[in-house]
């Protein structure tokens, strides 16, 4: 059977306007409520406009028409059959004091792995450097770390206070920056299964352990605490985040186990993904400008013992903020 | 639910009914993503005027602003397009490209944010080289980030109505006199054979003449065959003539 095209147009073309100017006004303003007449019009219009569609393919195989009633219903179609439980409205202290630590929690898993490859990581890199001090060059990642720490410690604390006055503000953005693209990046790459992440976290470890291996085994314990704890304690349990933001996004490709399509899976991970790189982001600002205005700074200017007691306060309170924030809210998932 | 074929997507919705989109490839979208790339090099380029005007009242200030401004620009302006937009930055405007989600539901924005900062890896080790392959290779045409966040890459077709007003004038056709034959010819004709006809009429503007002769005279050949009408009714007719009475009677019964 063949429809009598030029019939078909005619009774059906109005509903097609009608249509097409109702869906050109919700993109145009898509947050609008519509009311309940309105929002049946629209459901009315759609399902006789995709039976039409099913008469042109079944019975005119009218190319052109088909495609402009495809057009139609694919416009429509997101709008009719989005289930996903819409966002809520965004508030930064509720997702940073809520939502960010009960996510952590949530994958607590993907961050002891984080944890677990970046200790042996850093247990390697000591244990490299203990066997074959000439590697220094090689682990080390600047060249201010490949002197003799010791040549380093008294050149920093003999430098004038006023040496570090101009371009802090520049350093603590470049920090910022940098470390931010280096958690992207380390999110980014459990797209490789998880690989790509975990090397990262490995070759971190490694640097870390070299450079705590050579201070220590060079008598400047002092110093390095002094020196690396009060950003360090907030920028590597950062990078330890993006690291296990990296292994949740591996889980979801990996994990096949579930029964839930791949599709699925992703869409359930990309909030926190979000949240947790978002967090990161965060910590990463605050350790960024402690860096610059802070890390900086060494004795006799700021006392060690100030500056490691500083970094102790800060890790207390993150290890406080991760474990304990939000634990009175209800999980604040979002199914996506 | 879902078909691929050749660099189309097909649909089916709950209803049963198919929508197909067409997916960008590789070249198209790196076309888009130079003009991106140009966009934001000029919106740096203005901010960056005005940060140098920020150095006569402090260097460190303006180069930290700069920094920063840099960083948010580069990371942010696909985001802030793609959000604002509704899945298009300035470059996917240009082409017709739209983002969109896998099973054709509207782009959220965590899929806008997954897919641009998962551009870290696709964009290694230069010039998008891991997404430029992922997406050749992709029967989707996905880059990694749109794998991550499930969004596919479109061609936003134009489509109109189509006018079938001059096809279905109100000129004489012979062969309504003959209703049983109109009839037979209704019953035997297969409707691809038909679409073909319809087709070759609406699109007879597009063919060269020889081809056009050629092409109306092999289908009225092959209509003939169907039903054959008497002397008198296919007196005169050109074979375009002949086709355009067939799918008159076939399209307006």
């Amino acid at each position: 059977m063949i429809i009598n095209l030029e019939r078909f147009i005619d009774e059906e073309r109005p509903y097609w306007t009608e249509f097409e100017t109702l869906l050109d006004r919700i993109a145009a303003d898509p947050d609008t409520r519509r009311n309940l007449e309105e929002i049946k019009r629209f459901h009315y219009l759609y399902q006789r406009t995709s039976s039409d569609l099913s008469k042109i393919q079944g019975f005119a195989r009218e190319p052109e028409l088909g495609r402009y009633l495809e057009d139609l219903v694919a416009r429509a179609f997101g709008e009719v059959h989005e289930v996903r439980q819409k966002p809520h409205r965004f508030t930064p202290f509720r997702w940073f004091f809520h939502t960010f630590p009960q996510t952590f929690r949530r994958h607590i898993r993907a961050f002891r792995a984080a944890l677990l490859i970046t200790l042996v990581g850093a247990l390697l890199g000591a244990a490299f450097l203990a066997i074959d001090p000439a590697s220094k060059d090689i682990l080390m990642p600047f060249s201010h770390l490949t002197g003799d720490p010791s040549d380093r410690v008294a050149a920093e604390e003999s430098r004038l206070p006023t040496a570090l006055d101009d371009g802090k503000s520049s350093f603590s953005s470049y920090l910022m920056t940098h470390n931010t693209r280096v958690a992207i990046f380390c999110m980014a790459l459990g797209i490789t299964f998880g690989i790509g992440t975990l090397i990262l976290l490995f070759h971190n470890g490694v640097i870390l352990g070299a450079v705590f291996f050579d201070y220590i085994n060079a008598g400047e314990t002092e110093f390095l605490f002094g020196w690396l704890l009060p950003h360090g304690v907030i920028e590597i349990p950062a990078i330890l985040i993006a690291g296990q933001a990296g292994l949740v996004l591996a889980g979801a490709l990996i994990d096949n186990r579930s029964g839930i399509p791949l599709g699925q899976r992703m869409r359930r991970c990309a909030n926190d993904l979000l949240t947790l790189i978002g967090g990161v982001g965060v910590l990463l600002i605050w350790a960024g400008i402690i860096e610059a205005f802070v890390s900086q700074y060494h004795q006799p200017m700021l006392p060690y013992a100030l500056k490691t007691g500083f970094g102790v306060l800060e890790l207390a309170a993150l290890i406080l903020f991760l474990t304990r924030a939000g634990t009175k809210t209800p999980d604040s998932r979002i199914e996506t | 639910m879902i078909r691929h074929q050749e660099n189309t997507l097909t649909l089916r919705t709950p209803e049963g009914v198919r929508f197909s989109l067409v997916l960008a490839g590789p070249s198209v979208r790196f076309l888009a993503l130079l003009i991106d790339w140009l966009c934001i090099l000029l919106v740096l380029s203005v901010l960056g005027l005005l940060v140098t005007a920020a150095s006569l009242i402090s260097l460190d200030f303006s180069n930290a602003v700069s920094i920063l401004l840099s960083f948010l620009v580069g990371m942010g302006y696909s985001i802030v397009c793609e959000w604002w937009w509704n899945g298009q930055t300035l470059g996917k405007r240009m082409f017709n490209l739209r983002v969109m989600d896998r099973q054709g539901l509207k782009l959220r924005f965590s899929q806008v944010m997954v897919r641009n900062l998962l551009r870290t890896v696709d964009s290694l080790p230069l010039f998008y080289m891991v997404g430029g392959i992922t997406c050749f290779l992709n029967k989707r045409s996905q880059r990694l980030g749109d794998l991550a966040a499930h969004t596919i890459v479109i061609r936003n077709r134009k489509t109109i109505l189509p006018d079938f007003d001059q096809l279905f004038s109100d000129k004489y056709n012979s062969f309504k006199d003959y209703p049983h034959l109109a009839a037979r010819l209704r019953q035997n004709i297969d409707p691809n054979d038909a679409a073909i006809g319809l087709q070759s009429l609406v699109r007879r503007d597009e063919l060269r003449s020889q081809d056009r002769i050629a092409l109306f005279s092999e289908l009225a050949a092959h209509y003939r065959k169907l039903v054959a009408f008497p002397d008198e009714a296919v007196d005169g007719l050109s074979d375009e003539r002949y086709v355009r009475n067939v799918i008159d009677l076939v399209y307006r019964q």
